[in-house]
């Protein structure tokens, strides 16, 4: 009897099982459209990559806009619209000529004119494009294919400013649309890369949708990073944007999208147990985890505090806590991240030497007598709500006065603007993370700048001396006197300005279904060179 | 009766007028700017300014309030900061996937509650009774997500039934809907099986003890006519008025089905919105919010003189 009831359960599952078939509530069949879905890490909120430095604005601009130069996966420059470029002799006249067979989307000529009035909005808003301007003396049109470059003074990040990879990237744009003030969004979404942005399909917090653009012509030499053809193997991408990881990661688990762009780091054990999925860190650089102290108010207005944190931190303790599995983190006490030509071993003892004692020596002499340090803690963002917890506690331990103030991420970056001191509503410390490929070099890391009030990023770091090591640095072509330059700048970060402490250097990876092939290295997601098998 | 209905609807301008300026307010006075969200990151105190300036955030508080409600007055709900979308688009978009939700989970719901509740208190204290209540309390206490995630692990990635995520319209066909539907339409619908059942068996067993009932059971009724159309009929107006609190508290409920479920709705639309501090969509959806808990709570009580003749207004 239990026997046949067993039997019978089964039959009655088998039938529930193919129900939904029968009643054609299957699969339905593939679409003669390939297309190809992906989870990104945040959600499309504006279309205009000048006007935003949001990395998720940078992915779709990589999309349907292309750039002069390009990074390959080992960072350097490769040309991309550019067919040809010279320099004159005298190292102060830059000469561009565009390739061939480029075109915009709506089906005009990419004329040079445009290049020129792109590259001058991207000056005025870009970090590096706005030391670019500071040494340019002329930059013009000279027919619909050739544009030049003139500088005041030889200057040695010309080709580096205009094929950075990371935010700000200088995109190319219609003449008429590059000239919309830089502070106010394009009006149209009218570029000439690889894929064209279907507008009447994006629905703001939920999907976006690229089509292939026919008329794209890629170049001749294999794709690397953000260099090399761009040959695409959809007819759509779909970005798919799901805010649950857990949902993201059985949307993948389930075949409905191909590639996850950034899965939750407690998902990757799970993930790497399904054998449908393929788990890979394809950004090298990775993520610089930074601690950003207020220079402005007691008591970290004194290099002797600041210098206190360096004692007082330890890297593995917050990797643990934001990551976890070593194998996706290092520590790593560089400015200018590890593995790349500015890593530099100058000045990084105090980081590495953990010394809670040491701190609390520093402290003292730095005049702190107990007064409430106020920490601003992100919440919604479990990485940097780990990393204040931390803090908190490591600061407890060296004798500080802690208020952790919680609030959202939006929230925090109105706060962090305020100059008051932290008793009138400023504050003290907050954290923050860069992707490497924004802080691999003095100018394009802003979190070193020394501009003060006026100018340093949030936090105000003052320093003379780092700025004209900056600018050294900028001016200089010869690689051994910048390696040279980098080791100074650094010893100054670490022994005197301490602009912010490195809390640790991570990787993300990337997540996609076994059968999905060509997923390029580089610090920004790319869809061209992807293939999926049919299978 | 109609003169009822017109001063009700009269009503609704002063409460969304008042909800109006509070959440005006509110949003304001909240820290968090949406140009440093719109500058990104690394963007510097200078570029925020400027997209302060250029989206009129600068302005005082009282001029910015004024060309809102000037636009509202003449039907224009505003233009995302963001993704420069007029709010009466994103909200269009958002539309069909909340209400398919909603109306789907308040279906589901009222057709296995009431029966539940009736049966629960036709059978008071046997162990069906004791069953269906087990059920109801499992309905409140297990939160909506747990549910959902079970289910999506059972009859998605298991069975293969349904998809994971995502919402395939009504226009895109009828099964295609229904499979994108089921699963967050039960996973929401739980905790209102459980109220509405919970509701429907204690205003039954009230009913079940009226001297009429004894009546009806002494000339012979069956049960079917017992149970409907003389018990249940007379214990309904509890039910209704808790169905409509339901469909209020669904707004609500919605935002962690969508987020579970990845469905582009409008509480997701609101969420998002909040965390980025895009305040001419908060304002807008808050405003089509208490629009509908104003007329479903109209209909609702004009219901109650269909169900009870005694009722009038």
């Amino acid at each position: 009897m239990p026997r046949l009831l067993t039997a019978t359960r089964r039959a009655a599952l088998a039938a529930l099982a193919a129900a939904p078939m029968a009643l054609g509530l299957g699969v339905g069949p593939a679409s003669a459209e390939s297309v190809l879905r992906i989870v990104p890490h945040a959600d499309l909120k504006n279309l205009d990559p000048i006007w935003t430095t949001a990395y998720i604005t940078r992915n779709h601009g990589y999309m349907v806009y292309d750039t002069l130069f390009a990074q390959d996966d080992k960072l350097n420059i490769h040309p991309q619209m550019v067919g040809e470029h010279s320099v004159s002799d005298d190292g102060l006249v830059y000469t561009f000529t565009l390739r061939d067979g480029l075109k915009w989307h709506d089906g005009d000529p990419v004329k040079a004119e445009d290049c020129v009035a792109s590259i001058k909005r991207w000056g005025q808003k870009d970090g590096m494009g706005q030391k670019l301007m500071d040494f340019t003396k002329e930059l013009k049109a000279v027919d619909d294919k050739t544009f030049t470059l003139t500088l005041n003074e030889p200057y040695g990040l010309v080709l580096d400013s205009i094929g950075k990879i990371s935010s700000n990237t200088p995109f190319m744009m219609k003449k008429e649309h590059a000239e919309t003030d830089p502070n106010q969004q394009v009006p149209e979404v009218v570029g000439s890369g690889p894929f064209r942005f279907v507008k009447e399909e994006w629905v703001p917090g939920a999907k976006v949708v690229y089509a292939k653009n026919e008329d794209y012509v890629p170049r001749s030499e294999p794709a690397s990073g953000a260099a090399g053809g761009k040959v695409v193997h959809f007819d759509r991408v779909e970005w798919i944007y799901i805010p649950d990881p857990a949902t993201a990661m059985n949307a993948l688990i389930n075949g409905e999208v191909d590639l996850w762009e950034t899965p939750a780091v407690d998902m990757v054990q799970l993930l790497e147990q399904d054998e449908n999925v393929e788990l890979a860190v394809i950004d090298p650089l990775g993520t610089q985890g930074w601690l950003r102290p207020n220079h402005l108010h007691p008591p970290f207005d004194n290099p002797k505090a600041r210098q206190a944190l360096l004692y007082a931190v330890n890297q593995e303790v917050y990797l643990q806590a934001i990551v976890g599995d070593p194998k996706l983190y290092k520590e790593c006490a560089a400015y200018f991240i590890c593995g790349t030509p500015n890593e530099s071993a100058v000045g990084v003892e105090a980081l590495q030497s953990h010394d809670p004692e040491m701190a609390k020596q520093l402290l003292a002499e730095a005049g702190y007598k107990g007064e409430k340090i106020i920490l601003m803690q992100s919440t919604d963002i479990p990485v940097l709500n780990a990393a204040a917890l931390v803090t908190a506690q490591v600061l407890r331990d060296v004798g500080m006065d802690v208020e952790v103030q919680a609030m959202d991420w939006s929230t925090l970056t109105s706060r962090r603007a305020e100059k008051k001191s932290p008793a009138d509503g400023g504050w003290n410390i907050f954290h923050t993370y860069a992707t490497g490929a924004d802080a691999t070099s003095p100018i394009a890391n802003i979190g070193v700048s020394g501009g003060g009030v006026e100018r340093a990023w949030f936090g105000w770091p003052t320093d003379e001396k780092t700025e004209m090591l900056r600018d050294d640095f900028a001016r200089e072509a010869d690689p051994m006197k910048k390696k040279a330059i980098i080791d100074e700048l650094q010893g100054r970060l670490f022994d005197h300005v301490v602009p912010y402490v490195n809390y640790g250097q991570w990787f993300q990876p990337v997540a996609w279904r076994k059968g999905l092939k060509g997923v390029l290295v580089s610090p920004v997601p790319f869809f061209w060179n992807i293939t999926k098998d049919s299978g | 009766m109609y003169a009822y209905i017109a001063r009700r609807l009269l009503a609704t301008l002063p409460v969304m007028a008042v909800v109006g300026i509070a959440v005006f307010l509110l949003l304001h006075l909240t820290p968090g700017d949406p140009a440093v969200v719109i500058a990104g990151d690394y963007a510097r105190p200078e570029d925020i300014e400027k997209i302060r300036e250029n989206l009129g955030l600068n302005e005082p508080l009282h001029v910015q309030f004024f060309s809102w409600v000037g636009a509202l007055l003449s039907g224009d709900l505003g233009t995302s900061i963001f993704s420069n979308l007029p709010v009466a688009k994103l909200i269009g978009q958002r539309l069909e996937p909340t209400l398919a939700l909603a109306i789907a989970t308040i279906i589901f719901a009222i057709l296995v509650a009431v029966p539940m509740g009736v049966i629960a208190a036709w059978r008071a204290g046997t162990l069906t009774d004791r069953v269906i209540m087990v059920f109801a309390v499992l309905g409140f206490s297990v939160p909506v997500f747990v549910i959902g995630y079970a289910m999506m692990w059972l009859f998605s990635i298991t069975l293969g039934w349904f998809p994971v995520q995502g919402y395939k319209p009504i226009g895109e066909g009828f099964w295609p809907f229904l499979r994108s539907i089921t699963l967050p339409t039960v996973a929401l619908g739980i905790i209102y099986v459980a109220l509405i059942a919970r509701i429907t068996r204690a205003s039954m067993l009230e009913v079940l003890t009226e001297d009429y009932m004894r009546t009806a059971r002494a000339k012979g009724l069956d049960n079917n006519a017992l149970l409907i159309r003389h018990a249940l009929r007379n214990a309904s107006v509890p039910i209704v008025t808790i169905i409509g609190i339901g469909i209020a508290l669904l707004i609500g409920g919605v935002v962690v089905t969508e987020s579970v479920f990845n469905i582009p709705g409008l509480g997701r639309l609101t969420i998002d919105a909040v965390l980025r501090r895009d305040y001419p969509i908060i304002q807008g959806v808050i405003l089509i919010f208490s629009g509908a808990y104003v007329i479903v709570n109209l209909v609702i009580d004009l219901s109650y003189t269909v169900l009870d003749p005694r009722i009038r207004y």
